[in-house]
């Protein structure tokens, strides 16, 4: 694993194969002690990848840590961690709205923000939508 | 024979107890509730999309519209990303007047939740008394940054204009008129056998779930969590200034109200104490308008009436955020019906979401 210093916090860049590992290790272990999850979100950076993160805190002990994922962003998929902290339920509801990212055993996967019948991804960076101008540069 | 069976009712879009249009579909026992789902998303104006598109400065109007009862929270939480991936400190009077302002706003906001709190379970008279004297903080707030309601006001490098000393006469002057209002105000309620049957017991949100579920502001102190990152991760003059963090273990409606009332007074406290410290000098940095953001990622939180708001920026190095996402406290707030709601009566429906403080628009975003 590859400690990346960001200006507040530390961001653990994690390979997606062990992410669900490490988010049970990091609640589990009673010197870590993760229990509250902040937020889940991506960002997405074309041509090739998808940045997923994950800010958990830790409310006894005071501290946090950030998980980063980096993905292809052409078949995003990640194990889910609604069973660990219920609010990432809708987070990643969100991020699968948004993204297009698929979460594996999700409890009840559907769009959160945009309508049932809507078709792309608005956050994905070539989303296009006949209604949307672009800015000129 | 008489025959039963659930079934299921819609609560909203347009309800007048959800606070904004919030849906939810209930599963219904005769007048009990046996699961709830909330539907969100009306209000879905795309202002994270919205800000990959606008410059650094000029996403701060639109983060106003997050939280309508608390914009200078939100401006708040973006200036302070930006600001971090920037390595930018404003000079010293900026950051006595942005705890000057988000204070004042919790104040005001807190009124709002007061009298709406109070309409939703059925008593009519506070609301008249927290609406006018929240009309005397908007008029502090028209005062200093020219607007009610979307202020705009807190920007890069500091705020949009310094405070004048007439400005800050007349925030002792409601002070002054305004504190004692407190206690009059729980007058109304603490000793009302109605409201306390009403709110004692009600909605009873253990510790355990509350941080399983990531509960945060007044809602997680009232379960006996005292978590506030005024304290936790002291930001702009919080070092600097003395304030109780009130909590109260009992973690039902009354407790959620009580926490409110309780941080009041609280807000008043520092208020006093700003106006003894604020500092002369410069309040903003002559910054350019146009200003350029080396690349970086950064989460950066803060306490908004409500809770926990943060803002996670993105920048490629670029004059426009790259990605900016916005944590906020009610889109978590609004999950937790699906717990809290099933057992109870359609009544307590309203006190439960009521107490809980959901504002839809920074939900959807």
């Amino acid at each position: 694993m590859i400690v990346e210093d960001l200006s507040n916090a530390d961001c653990l860049v994690v390979p997606k194969e062990i992410y669900r590992q490490v988010a049970e290790f990091l609640k589990a272990d009673a010197e870590l002690d993760f229990d509250y999850l902040e937020f889940q979100t991506c960002a997405d950076h074309p041509p090739e990848n998808l940045n997923f993160v994950a800010y958990l805190r830790s409310l006894g002990k005071g501290h946090r840590v950030g998980l980063k994922i980096v993905m292809d962003r052409r078949h995003p998929a990640l194990p889910t961690l609604a069973d660990l902290w219920a609010n990432a339920d809708w987070n990643e509801r969100e991020v699968f709205d948004l993204f297009g990212v698929v979460f594996h055993n999700h409890p009840d996967l559907r769009r959160l923000m945009m309508p049932e019948d809507w078709i792309g991804h608005p956050l994905r960076k070539d989303y296009l939508h006949p209604n949307v101008v672009k800015r000129p540069d | 024979m008489l025959t039963t069976e659930e079934f299921e009712l819609n609560m909203g879009p347009q309800h007048p107890s959800t606070h904004g249009v919030l849906r939810m579909v209930l599963k219904m026992d005769g007048e009990r509730v046996v699961a709830c789902d909330p539907i969100v998303g009306y209000l879905h104006r795309s202002i994270e999309k919205m800000a990959e598109n606008r410059t650094f400065s000029q996403v701060i109007p639109v983060t106003d519209r997050l939280d309508y009862c608390t914009s200078m929270t939100s401006n708040y939480v973006y200036v302070l990303a930006v600001e971090a991936l920037a390595d930018i400190t404003p000079p010293a009077r900026g950051e006595y007047i942005r705890v000057i302002m988000t204070e004042l706003n919790r104040i005001a906001s807190h009124l709002l939740w007061y009298g709406t709190f109070c309409l939703e379970i059925g008593a009519t008279t506070p609301f008249l008394y927290a609406f006018a004297d929240r009309e005397k903080i908007l008029d502090l707030f028209e005062m200093a940054s020219g607007a009610r309601l979307l202020y705009n006001f807190i920007r890069i490098g500091g705020v949009g204009r310094d405070l004048s000393q007439a400005f800050l006469d007349r925030m002792m002057e409601f002070l002054d008129g305004w504190e004692p209002r407190v206690p009059m105000y729980e007058k109304l309620l603490d000793e009302n056998p109605i409201f306390y049957n009403r709110t004692k017991g009600v909605g009873y949100l253990s510790q355990e779930k509350a941080k399983f579920y990531g509960v945060s502001g007044p809602n997680i102190r009232a379960s006996g969590i005292p978590m506030d990152v005024r304290r936790d991760k002291p930001f702009a003059a919080y070092e600097d200034l003395e304030f109780d963090i009130p909590v109260f273990d009992e973690g039902d409606v009354f407790a959620r109200y009580r926490a409110r009332m309780e941080e009041l007074r609280q807000s008043a406290r520092i208020l006093r104490q700003c106006f003894e410290k604020i500092p002369g000098g410069p309040a903003t940095l002559p910054l350019n308008y146009r200003i350029k953001i080396p690349e970086g990622e950064t989460y950066q939180h803060i306490e908004s009436p409500r809770g926990d708001i943060g803002c996670y920026l993105v920048s490629k190095g670029g004059d426009m955020p790259w990605r900016c996402k916005f944590r906020t406290p009610s889109f978590v707030h609004i999950q937790i019906f699906r717990d809290l709601l099933p057992g109870v009566l359609i009544p307590d429906i309203m006190a439960i979401c009521a107490s809980f403080d959901i504002v839809l628009p920074e939900t959807d975003r």
